[in-house]
């Protein structure tokens, strides 16, 4: 799908603020998410916070453009499910904040309230070659986990660049556990709340509760009932997919992506069909569960060469370690999905997925997200070296790298480890 | 580098000379000593016939790296490795030009069987939690041998695997090292001759499960790291107690003691039968555990998880535990808060013994990819381990912190034909294996489904047979 669209680079939010001086980042491989390929021996120019050319190295650079070379350069990945950022130790309760069980509401949670750009594991992300972060709430008092958003990497106070994306909704196993038991209690649960959000004016003239959904969970999900906001399912099972369909072509108004989607193989030709894309990830290929029984690591390729738009995404660990997306999508292509399907599952799909014009992409007018590399971005024995965001240089220290440095001797002949900082 | 764990092999040495010592016959042997083996391995090697693989990058898991080199497979076992070999008369051979061959990879820490797929309650038994100290537990009676991961992790080159009790108790109970073949029962899975181990924690899991009753305070003790502590000193003087009874009986001087399975694994430990694998996290804790088992006489093999390592390599060098490691996880606790990328070559560099584990049934399937990880962090910061010297974290370091690198865990002549040839540079994302031979039986082939296990479970149902 995503190959097919042209990126509407008119429609591009305000340009940051800062303005930075302009760098060209050379690279033997520039992998560019367009219809120019991958480019070798390239460059991409940034200025004032937009990649301003992407071509042979012999492109013109501006005056007194900082040059910067590396191995590969991308552009800056995308973590299309992730937890990070909404939660610093996430055993600790008081420091996480993915999800409340014993809140009275649901659908209104606004996962974008608990967000800390200061969270450790955003640098460590960051550093891993992310830009941009879709942020998810967990789903633990009902099968509605809330709101959704969109963040970049930076760290700065105003990462976040939109809240409200999109509305989490659990199905599968463990909305059928969060329902009450059963799918058909989620299913009803499901109904019931899209009727309390469709008539919502006579269900709540006097009460503050609906059928399911009180008044405020009710508000917050009327967007995606109306189809102006995404609706993001998590389910499994090739039964809970088709299931999603039947409901998405009875509700043929509805913006619907589908997180998780082990089977997904199994109907991907009606996924394609609908245009639903899905996020998948890459390293499942065990029977974990009765709805992944026939998980299969060539999920991902199966459902690209489908047609369906699919997304590479860390399931396992969405919070510290949802950056081994590149690792899972590197297997994807061990397990035959084209490299450019599995480059495109880490940017230009996830873009498309959350409306995110101009990132994921390396062409003139785009945002300049750019990640330099020191080999194969796929590669588990690659990493960046340099990390733009808006066309800024990104710092490259986490607190990981720190107590690395620390610690890189160990000599305390002098003084304790604790004064080197 | 070797040397460095020359203690370990040592106790494996000790460990069959108890099982082997002879004179009061076996008649008289009481059947409560821990090297009795009630439940005896009924693997047999699988057929095979003489192989030579040439052609292909050979990394003998030992530190050498052979270009253009061959492995020749003769009745099970490694023949020759070299770079001139010549096939014997009626050999097969297999041309693996471009490919990579490696000794088979060995998990030290997984719950495979104990913890298996589907993850239903009902298939929970990797943990017995009923109590602070359940030494008396063999995680053996958990293994079901139908669990798909099993399958998987031979399709990612693990050849042998120890699978652990879990973590919430002070002492978990002992561990269990399997061959990866498929099998009807756990005995046919069993490496044979390879000592027992004990698993043992540290930290925030024995004291979350039992002082705050896991989540809903008051519960027993531990509460309290202290309490850990405490728990594992009074186990060790009880089990000092039951040894000297023990020994005094076998010496012709009075009876043994009441037959105790707890008390008797943890004797196995003090005798030097059973190696001590130690899940802990963070290196204050790592310092006071090796000082406690130098109280109580008895060595601590490995540390399992040991994410603040690096903090003390040192010391660990000095003191000659592994520490079984991830590349990268951290932040999911406290404990695992101070996690870095640098961990296992840090370890490595500071001349501490390091292994690449994966406590997952995911993470088994990759655990070339996990050392590739760290491997090429440690290059970055200037620690640059040549890729045949860090091939030491998949299998001898491992193997010998189950007891069998005397069998297993490198390309030598004489040991067990373990052998993975990788469809190319094994430290890369895109190269698989191709083929896992294990005691020089073919036991999965990539291209061939044929060569390709189905557990029961996965019969009759959707993606039998699948690729996975």
């Amino acid at each position: 799908m995503i190959r097919r669209i042209l990126l509407s680079l008119t429609i591009l939010t305000a340009a940051p603020v800062a303005l930075a001086e302009p760098v060209a980042v050379y690279g033997k491989s520039v992998w560019t998410g367009t219809s120019q390929g991958t480019i070798t021996d390239g460059v991409v120019v940034i200025d004032n916070g937009r990649v301003v050319a992407v071509g042979p190295a012999s492109t013109p650079v501006p005056a007194g453009a900082k040059e910067v070379r590396a191995e590969w350069v991308t552009p800056g990945l995308i973590s299309a499910f992730s937890r990070t950022g909404i939660t610093e130790v996430s055993g600790v309760d008081d420091t996480n904040d993915a999800g409340a069980g014993g809140s009275h509401f649901s659908a209104a949670l606004d996962a974008a309230d608990g967000f800390n750009p200061d969270a450790t594991a955003i640098g460590v992300t960051r550093l891993a070659g992310f830009t941009r972060l879709a942020v998810a709430p967990q789903a633990r008092s009902n099968l509605f986990g809330g709101q959704g958003f969109l963040a970049n990497t930076s760290g700065a106070v105003d990462s976040v660049f939109r809240d409200r994306a999109f509305a989490f909704i659990m199905l599968g196993e463990n909305g059928a556990s969060l329902s009450g038991g059963s799918r058909p209690a989620s299913w009803t649960t499901l109904r019931g709340a899209f009727d309390d959000v469709r008539f919502f004016g006579a269900r709540y003239m006097s009460h503050n509760e609906g059928n399911v959904l009180t008044r405020m969970d009710a508000q917050a999900l009327m967007p995606a009932v109306k189809g102006d906001q995404l609706i993001l399912f998590q389910a499994r099972r090739a039964s809970d997919l088709n299931a999603v369909m039947d409901f998405a072509e009875a509700n043929p108004s509805l913006r619907i992506a589908i997180v998780g989607a082990d089977e997904g193989w199994r109907v991907a030709e009606r996924l394609a069909k609908l245009d639903i894309p899905v996020m998948v990830d890459s390293f499942s290929n065990l029977p974990a569960s009765f709805s992944q029984l026939a998980a299969t690591g060539e999920n991902a390729k199966r459902l690209a060469e489908a047609g369906v738009t699919v997304a590479i995404v860390n399931l396992d660990n969405d919070d510290h370690l949802a950056h081994l997306a590149s690792q899972i999508a590197g297997n994807a292509v061990a397990n035959g999905m084209a490299f450019d399907d599995a480059m495109r599952a880490l940017t230009t799909a996830p873009a498309e997925i959350y409306g995110m014009p101009g990132l994921g992409v390396l062409a003139p007018g785009a945002r300049a997200d750019v990640v330099a590399w020191d080999g194969d971005p796929l590669e588990v024995t690659s990493a960046p070296t340099a990390v733009y965001i808006d066309g800024e240089a990104q710092s490259m220290v986490s607190r990981q790298t720190e107590l690395r440095d620390r610690y890189r001797t160990l000599d305390e002949s002098q003084r304790p480890l604790a004064y080197k900082h | 580098m070797r040397l460095r764990n020359l203690w370990l092999a040592a106790a494996a040495v000790l460990a069959l000379a108890a099982c082997d010592a002879p004179g009061k016959g076996s008649a008289k042997t009481p059947a409560f000593e821990a090297s009795a083996d009630p439940f005896p391995s009924t693997y047999k090697a699988y057929p095979s016939g003489t192989l030579l693989i040439w052609n292909a990058t050979v990394l003998d898991g030992i530190g050498g790296r052979i270009e253009n080199g061959s492995v020749l497979i003769q009745d099970g076992k490694i023949a020759a490795v070299g770079a001139d070999l010549k096939a014997p008369e009626g050999a097969a051979t297999l041309d693996a030009r471009g490919k990579w061959i490696t000794p088979g990879i060995i998990d030290n820490h997984s719950h495979l069987g104990a913890y298996p797929s589907p993850g239903v309650d009902s298939h929970g038994d990797g943990n017995e939690i009923s109590g602070p100290v359940t030494a008396e537990v063999w995680v053996e009676h958990s293994v079901w041998p139908q669990d798909a991961g099993f399958t998987r992790a031979l399709a990612g080159g693990i050849t042998s695997l120890q699978i652990l009790p879990g973590s919430a108790n002070l002492f978990g109970g002992r561990g269990v090292t399997l061959k990866n073949v498929p099998a009807r029962t756990m005995q046919g899975m069993k490496f044979p001759g390879a000592p027992y181990t004990l698993k043992m924690a540290c930290g925030e899991n024995p004291k979350r499960v039992y002082g705050y009753g896991r989540g809903s305070t008051p519960g027993g003790a531990p509460y309290s790291r202290m309490g850990n502590v405490a728990g594992y000193r009074d186990a060790w003087i009880k089990a000092t107690d039951y040894k000297k009874q023990l020994d005094k009986a076998k010496a012709g001087n009075g009876e043994p003691p009441k037959r105790d399975l707890e008390l008797e694994t943890l004797a196995g430990v003090l005798n030097g039968d059973i190696l001590v694998h130690m899940h802990c996290y963070r290196a204050d804790e790592m310092a006071v555990i090796m000082d406690l088992s130098k109280e109580f006489d008895y060595k601590v093999t490995a540390f399992h998880h040991a994410v603040e390592s690096y903090k003390i390599a040192d010391k660990l060098a000095e003191y000659g535990a592994c520490s079984s490691m991830w590349a990268d996880w951290w932040g999911f606790k406290m404990e695992a808060y101070d996690g870095i990328a640098e961990n296992i070559p840090l370890v490595h560099n500071a001349g501490a013994c390091a292994i690449v584990h994966s406590d997952s049934d995911v993470g088994i399937q990759h655990l070339n990819q996990e050392a590739a990880k760290a491997w090429a962090d440690g290059k970055r910061i200037g620690i640059d381990i040549p890729m045949e010297e860090a091939w030491e974290w998949l299998s001898i370091n491992p193997a010998k912190t189950l007891g069998i690198d005397d069998k297993t865990g490198s390309l030598e002549p004489g040991k067990m034909a373990d052998v993975v040839v990788w469809t190319g540079n094994p430290f890369s994302t895109y190269s698989k294996a191709e083929k896992v031979y294990i005691d020089g039986a073919l036991m999965f082939d990539r291209d061939d489904p044929a060569n390709n296990p189905v557990m029961d479970f996965e019969l009759g149902q959707p993606g039998e047979g699948d690729r996975k």
